[in-house]
C-alpha cells in the first residue's frame, strides 16, 4: 500500500530547477502587487543565495490577449520564442515564471512544439524575420510557487515567524486557491497535480500553519478573461469567487493563500465588492479574509517589512489581523508612507466596509 | 455539404490537441463553471465540432454560446478522453473572428472592445494591463485602495520598490522603444496585427449596419463603442 502511494505521489512530483533562473514577470502582479515580485527576487538572492536574472527587455507574453481571443496562437508562440531567445542570450536555461496565465501559455506552446515541430519552425521563422533572433528551448520551466515550494524547508529554517497563533499556540488555518492554469491544463507540470495540489499546502505546513481543505477548493476564481475584461460581464467573475467564499466560510480561515496574480487580486477585491452588494463578509468580521500570495507569505515569515518590502498596503482587505495573530512586529504609521517615510494620505477606507457610514 | 468551416477549424493544430474522440459523457459540462452560470454546454460543442456538420458549426460561430467559456480549462483535467473543450472554443472563436461571424452575436461583438483595450495595451506599453489606464471610475470593484494607488501612483509604486515607467529592470518598468519595436514586428510577422485589423474591419461593417455613421458617411466607432458598452 505504502509503495503504491509513493509511486502515485512521485508521478505528481515535477522537476524544479535548483539555481540560475531567468525571471519572467507577470503583467497583473506588477500592476497590483509589484512588491511580491521584488520580494521573490530578494528571497532567492539574499535568503537562498540563488542566481536569478531580471531582464528589462522581456515583455508581456500576451497571455491575457490570447485567452481573450484577440491574439492569435502564432503570435503567442513567437512572443514566447522571443522571451526564450533573451534567456539564451544571457546564458540561462531555467525559466522562473511569475504569472499563472503565462505559465499555462509557456507550457501549452512547449507541448505544441513537441507534438507539432512545424509550429516551432514557423515560430522560429517569424521571430527571425521580425527580430533577427534565434531561440533555444528552456531546460526547465517552473512557476515561482514551485521554487518557493522547493525551498520551503530552508525558508522555514530561516523564518523569524511561524504561522501559529501567538496567544493560543494553535496553527493558523489557511485555505489555498490554486490558479486554474497552474495544474488543470498540464497536471504533470505542477506539484501534486490538479486534484491534490501540494504546492501551497506544502508551504503552509512547512511554516507551521494548518492547511484547510474546503469543498470548492478547485473551483475557478472566475476571472474568465473576457468576462472580467468587459464591465458588463463581470457578474460571472464575482459569482464564481462568491461560490468559493461561501464554501470556505464555515472553516473560518485566518487567510487565503494564492499562487496566481489574478486570483490574488480577485479574491481580495471581490470580498470588498460582495460586501458592498450583500452587506456581509464571508469571514474576518467587517474586514474580510486577508489574501496573500506565496511570495508575500514567504516574505512575512522571513520577517520582511509588510509595507515597504511586501507592499501589503496595496491590498483592499487589511492584513493586520493576520500580522497580529502571528505576532509580527510592524509600524502602523508606515502603512501609507511614501518613499522617504513621509505620510502620503490614505484610502477612503480599507477592508470591506466604510466604518464612517 | 460544404467543408469550408471544417477545414478552417482543422487547419488549427489546437483542434487536434483539444479533440480526439468525444464520447458525449458530459463530464466537462458537470465541471464547467460557465455551464453553471450560463445556458452553456461544452459537451454539445465538442459533439457538434466532432460531427463536422457545417450548418451547425456556422450557427455556433454566430452565436453567443462560444463566448460563454471562461477559459479556465477545468474541462481538460476531467475529460476521460483527454479532450479540452476550452481549446476547441479557442479555435471556434478564432474562426468566428476570421470569417466575421462574431459580429452577429452580442457577446461576439465585444471582441472589438477587447482589441481596443488589451490589444492596444500590448502594443503601446508591452503589458496587457497598465495602471495608468485602470481608471477607478471604470473599475468600481477595485475599491478605495486601488483609487488611492491610482491617485498617488508615482509615490505608491516607488514606496514599494517598483520601477513605474522607469528605465532598467523592475516591476512596471518602461518597456524600451527597441523592445516595443520587436514586439510590433512580431505582431506584424505572425499575423497578430492582421487579426486586430480583421476584428476592426468586421466591427466597422456592423457599426454601419446598425446605423452608427458619422458626417462623412463612415462608421462612427466611438458611438459603436458606447453601444457595445451598454448592450446587454
Ligand atoms: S469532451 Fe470529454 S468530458 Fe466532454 S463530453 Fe466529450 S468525452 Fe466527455
Ligand atoms: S475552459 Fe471553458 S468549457 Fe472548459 S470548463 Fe472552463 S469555462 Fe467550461
Amino acid at each position: 500500500m505504502e509503495t503504491k502511494t509513493k509511486t502515485r505521489w512521485s508521478e505528481h512530483n515535477k522537476e524544479i530547477a535548483d539555481d540560475h533562473f531567468f525571471y519572467l514577470r507577470s503583467c497583473i502582479r506588477q500592476n497590483f502587487n509589484p512588491a511580491a515580485e521584488k520580494i521573490f527576487l530578494s528571497i532567492l538572492q539574499k535568503n537562498l543565495g540563488k542566481d536569478i536574472y531580471d531582464d528589462p527587455r522581456h515583455t508581456t507574453c500576451t497571455g491575457i490577449g490570447y485567452h481573450a481571443d484577440i491574439v492569435p496562437f502564432e503570435t503567442l508562440q513567437t512572443v514566447i520564442a522571443r522571451q526564450f531567445s533573451l534567456m539564451a542570450e544571457k546564458g540561462y536555461k531555467n525559466c522562473a515564471v511569475s504569472c499563472i496565465t503565462s505559465f499555462g501559455c509557456y507550457n501549452e506552446v512547449l507541448a505544441t512544439w513537441k507534438q507539432f515541430p512545424d509550429e516551432m519552425a514557423k515560430a522560429g521563422e517569424n521571430l527571425r524575420k521580425a527580430t533577427g533572433r534565434e531561440f533555444e528551448m528552456p531546460e526547465n520551466l517552473s512557476h515561482s510557487c514551485d521554487i518557493i515550494y522547493k525551498f520551503r524547508k530552508e525558508i522555514a529554517r530561516q523564518a523569524r515567524y511561524r504561522l501559529v497563533h501567538r496567544e493560543t499556540g494553535e496553527p493558523l488555518k489557511i485555505v489555498d486557491h490554486i490558479g486554474c492554469h497552474y495544474a488543470k491544463i498540464f497536471p504533470e507540470k505542477s506539484v501534486g497535480g490538479s486534484e491534490y495540489s501540494r504546492v501551497l499546502t506544502g508551504m503552509i505546513e512547512a511554516w507551521g500553519g494548518e492547511s484547510v481543505d474546503y469543498p470548492e477548493r478547485r473551483h475557478c476564481c472566475g476571472f474568465g478573461f473576457r468576462h472580467y475584461l468587459i464591465k458588463n460581464n463581470r457578474s460571472y467573475s464575482i459569482s464564481n469567487s462568491r461560490k468559493k467564499f461561501v464554501s470556505m466560510e464555515p472553516y473560518r480561515p485566518d487567510a487565503i493563500l494564492t499562487n496566481c496574480p489574478g486570483c490574488n487580486m480577485f479574491m481580495d477585491r471581490w470580498q470588498y465588492t460582495l460586501a458592498q452588494i450583500e452587506g456581509k463578509t464571508y469571514g474576518g468580521g467587517t474586514n474580510g479574509i486577508p489574501v496573500l500570495s506565496h511570495e508575500e507569505l514567504a516574505g512575512l515569515v522571513l520577517g520582511y517589512d509588510p509595507w515597504k518590502d511586501l507592499g501589503l498596503q496595496m491590498h483592499q482587505v487589511d492584513v493586520e489581523p493576520l500580522l497580529q495573530k502571528i505576532g509580527i512586529v510592524y509600524d502602523p504609521a508606515q502603512k501609507f508612507a511614501g518613499v522617504n517615510g513621509k505620510y502620503i494620505n490614505e484610502p477612503l477606507f480599507t477592508g470591506c466596509f466604510n466604518p464612517h457610514n | 455539404m460544404h467543408s469550408k468551416l471544417n477545414s478552417l477549424l482543422k487547419s488549427d493544430v489546437r483542434l487536434e490537441e483539444g479533440l480526439t474522440a468525444c464520447m458525449n459523457c458530459g463530464i466537462c459540462t458537470a465541471i464547467c463553471p460557465a455551464a453553471e452560470y450560463f445556458e452553456y454546454d461544452p459537451r454539445s460543442i465538442a459533439v457538434t465540432v466532432q460531427s463536422g456538420n457545417e450548418e451547425e458549426i456556422a450557427t455556433l460561430l454566430e452565436s453567443d454560446t462560444i463566448w460563454y467559456c471562461g477559459q479556465c480549462m477545468s474541462c481538460k483535467t476531467r475529460c476521460p478522453r483527454n479532450n479540452c473543450p476550452g481549446l476547441i472554443i479557442s479555435v471556434l472563436r478564432k474562426v468566428s473572428q476570421e470569417t466575421g461571424a462574431f459580429v452577429q452575436s452580442r457577446m461576439g461583438r465585444q471582441q472589438y472592445l477587447i482589441v481596443k483595450n488589451i490589444g492596444m495595451n500590448i502594443l503601446n506599453y508591452g503589458y496587457c494591463v497598465h495602471p495608468t489606464i485602470l481608471m477607478p471610475e471604470n473599475h468600481p470593484e477595485q475599491g478605495p485602495v486601488w483609487k488611492w494607488v491610482y491617485e498617488n501612483m508615482g509615490e505608491v509604486y516607488a514606496s514599494v520598490g517598483a520601477n513605474l515607467n522607469g528605465d532598467g529592470p523592475g516591476a512596471m518598468r518602461k518597456i524600451s522603444g527597441a523592445d516595443l519595436g520587436e514586439l510590433h514586428r512580431i505582431f506584424k510577422e505572425s499575423g497578430g496585427l492582421k487579426f486586430y485589423e480583421t476584428i476592426e474591419h468586421f466591427s466597422k461593417i456592423k457599426a454601419l449596419e446598425l446605423g452608427f455613421v458619422n458626417e462623412n458617411g463612415e462608421a462612427d466607432m466611438e458611438k459603436y463603442t458606447q453601444h457595445l458598452l451598454q448592450e446587454i
